[in-house]
């Protein structure tokens, strides 16, 4: 038994025999027999109700506790969550552009507050077109598109190296077709999240 | 139709033999005097085939001169065929009525093949040459043996030699293909995944492609194992080797556009050529001096081609400036006599081939039929293979850019990036 667990066990029994403290003062005085039995019977009947009352808010109490604990859990989960969906969220491109649009940069800096909140994290950043054009000069734009991706996120102050760079051109559609709905989807960058030891720190408002 | 005028023609002709076309003598093989009009091309009869392989051995020579587009093969039908060749020799009569200026005998023998040409005009055997071919059985090889008789048999016929015996390599469900040029033989090159671009060596054994995942450059001689000459991050696009065989000119970028870059076959440092501040240039096409680079750029703020010279230096704009909001032209093929670059531009939605000319900077429409990409020369500099969805799916094409004829080379399973080789040697 290590000293930490000695000292937690006294601090329990501690509590436990403060408990009974407590407890002992609302016990009622024995009274004598002889005296009005009705006042008696009532001051027992009392106490019997006070005690079960304390009982009754005591576990209400502890339930009430650990429903917190679990609400509080779940919310973690779901901000871990939205945290890891916000840093895979796809940034989308005009064609045969690789300029930002607002959409894009409201994103990135979402990202960016993450990113910046959890140093030990790497993205690696994919460009992709859709279908129309040569396959040479897709995979060209693709680049470009990921490096100004990259170029935003090192201009919120994320470090260089924590972001590779690579295009897959039009070889990856996210969708099939050949319209302007399945080219708008198609035209975008990825990310892979690396480095992700343990759960995310939450970026300071 | 067409052929008949022609036969008309050729008729009318012989009649008057005022126009007769004297043509020179070419360095390599035998050259034939063939009398026909300068505007249409020489009626050639190929006569039947003896012996087991007969058959398949005049359908390959016929085909080959037709895909040529410089000879105007006449069919015989079946009585014609009984008598165009008599035990005396050629039924000149006969021959001279079909339109005919020149008839073509091949013979199986023992160590090969037996050409005679005769001509139809002069009434004289042209031409006799013994050629050597491997045994039928080999299919592939006695294929390419078949193919390299039409080669010097158009060169003989019309003095330009034929491109029968060349291959095209091209891209089908992430991996390398060869078709030879008449369509037949499709065979996988290698294993590679993910191949983009191919480009030929000038040894015609050699190429070059660029895969995506991971990121490189890789020389492969056919039937060898790749190599990578250059790799890491960002992208490595559109490899071609310089004209001397002695190193690939390649498009790289990571973070800053993608440029140009000339890189040793040895894989030791490669040089950056183009400077495109940001913008990405990419298809690298030599002119066949060596001297000069077509490429596409994006620096004007959509993909234009340019030329340059081949250190870098003296960029030019090639195709003329067009600001339109869809302006897009790009894939630059050089051609191997080095007059004409032929490139994709987008017109109404869809890519269409063109071509552009050097000195005068004159334009041609190729294509109108569907959507047009990734040109490339046949090494006669008249034919071009292409990637078209007019059939369907995006199948491989050949057009011969002086008629506009166009013939579907590959069928089966979507192929794209065709890379036309050079001639290819052996006997």
């Amino acid at each position: 038994m290590t000293s930490r667990t000695v000292v937690l066990s006294l601090v329990v029994l501690t509590s436990f025999a403060g408990l009974e403290g407590c407890r002992r003062k609302v016990e009622p005085a024995p009274t004598p027999a002889a005296a009005d039995t009705a006042g008696a019977a009532q001051r027992r009947a009392d106490a019997l109700a006070a005690q079960a009352a304390q009982r009754r808010a005591d576990s209400i109490a502890a339930a009430n506790a650990a429903a917190s604990r679990d609400a509080t859990a779940a919310s973690d989960r779901q901000t871990q969550m939205e945290m890891t969906n916000v840093l895979t969220q796809k940034v989308y491109f005009d064609y045969d552009r690789d300029q930002l649009r607002d959409d894009g940069a409201t994103t990135l800096d979402t990202k960016a507050a993450i990113l910046m909140a959890n140093p030990s994290i790497t993205l690696a950043v994919t460009g992709h077109t859709d279908e129309r054009g040569t396959a040479e000069y897709n995979l060209a734009l693709g680049q470009r598109r990921a490096a100004t991706v990259k170029r935003y996120l090192v201009g919120k102050g994320v470090s260089e190296g924590r972001m590779t760079t690579q295009s897959l051109g039009d070889s990856q559609p996210a969708a099939s077709g050949s319209d302007e709905a399945a080219y708008q989807q198609n035209r975008r960058a990825e990310f892979a999240v690396r480095g992700m030891s343990g759960a995310l720190m939450r970026p300071r408002d | 139709m067409r052929l008949s005028s022609v036969r008309l023609l050729s008729a009318l002709l012989i009649a008057f033999p005022a126009i007769v076309l004297a043509q020179d003598t070419t360095s390599r093989g035998v050259r034939i005097g063939l009398t026909y009009d300068p505007g249409t091309k020489p009626g050639v009869v190929v006569l039947p085939v003896a012996g087991v392989a007969g058959d398949s051995l005049a359908a390959i020579l016929s085909r080959d001169l037709d895909f040529g587009d410089r000879i105007a093969i006449i069919a015989l039908d079946p009585a014609a065929a009984r008598t165009a060749f008599r035990a005396g020799g050629p039924n000149w009569v006969l021959l001279a009525r079909l339109g005919a200026a020149a008839a073509v005998q091949v013979t199986p023998t023992a160590s090969g093949m037996h050409l005679a040409v005769y001509n139809v005009a002069t009434k004289q055997t042209a031409l006799i040459r013994d050629f050597r071919a491997p045994a039928m059985s080999d299919t592939r090889a006695w294929r390419a043996a078949v193919h390299g008789l039409a080669d010097e048999l158009e060169e003989s016929l019309t003095g330009t030699r034929g491109i029968a015996r060349t291959r095209v390599l091209f891209e089908r469900g992430g991996r390398l293909w060869m078709v030879d040029a008449d369509g037949q033989g499709e065979t996988p090159v290698g294993s590679a995944s993910t191949p983009g671009s191919p480009a030929w060596h000038p040894n015609g054994r050699t190429v070059t492609y660029s895969t995506y995942v991971p990121s490189q450059i890789v020389v492969q001689d056919l039937g060898g194992r790749p190599r990578a000459i250059a790799s890491g991050a960002g992208v490595y696009i559109s490899p071609v080797f310089t004209p001397d065989g002695g190193a690939v000119v390649y498009a790289h970028g990571v973070d800053d556009g993608v440029d140009l870059y000339l890189g040793p076959l040895d894989g030791s440092g490669a040089r950056r050529l183009s400077v495109g501040r940001g913008s990405d240039n990419v298809s690298p096409s030599f002119s066949p001096d060596g001297r000069r680079v077509a490429f596409v750029s994006g620096r004007a703020g959509h993909p234009e081609i340019y030329t340059m010279d081949a250190d870098g230096t003296n960029v030019d704009l090639l195709t003329p400036l067009d600001v339109g909001e869809s302006a897009y032209r790009a894939s630059p093929s050089w051609s191997p006599d080095g007059r004409l670059v032929a490139f994709q531009s987008r017109i109404g939605g869809q890519f269409q081939l063109l071509t552009v000319g050097l000195r005068d900077r004159a334009l041609k429409q190729l294509t109108s039929d569907g959507n047009n990409d990734d040109p490339s020369w046949a090494p006669d500099a008249r034919h071009l293979v292409f990637v078209s969805n007019r059939s369907g799916t995006r199948q491989l094409w050949v057009i011969d850019a002086e008629s506009g004829r166009a013939r579907q080379l590959t069928r089966g399973a979507s192929a794209r990036l065709p890379a036309w080789s050079p001639r290819i040697g052996g006997s």
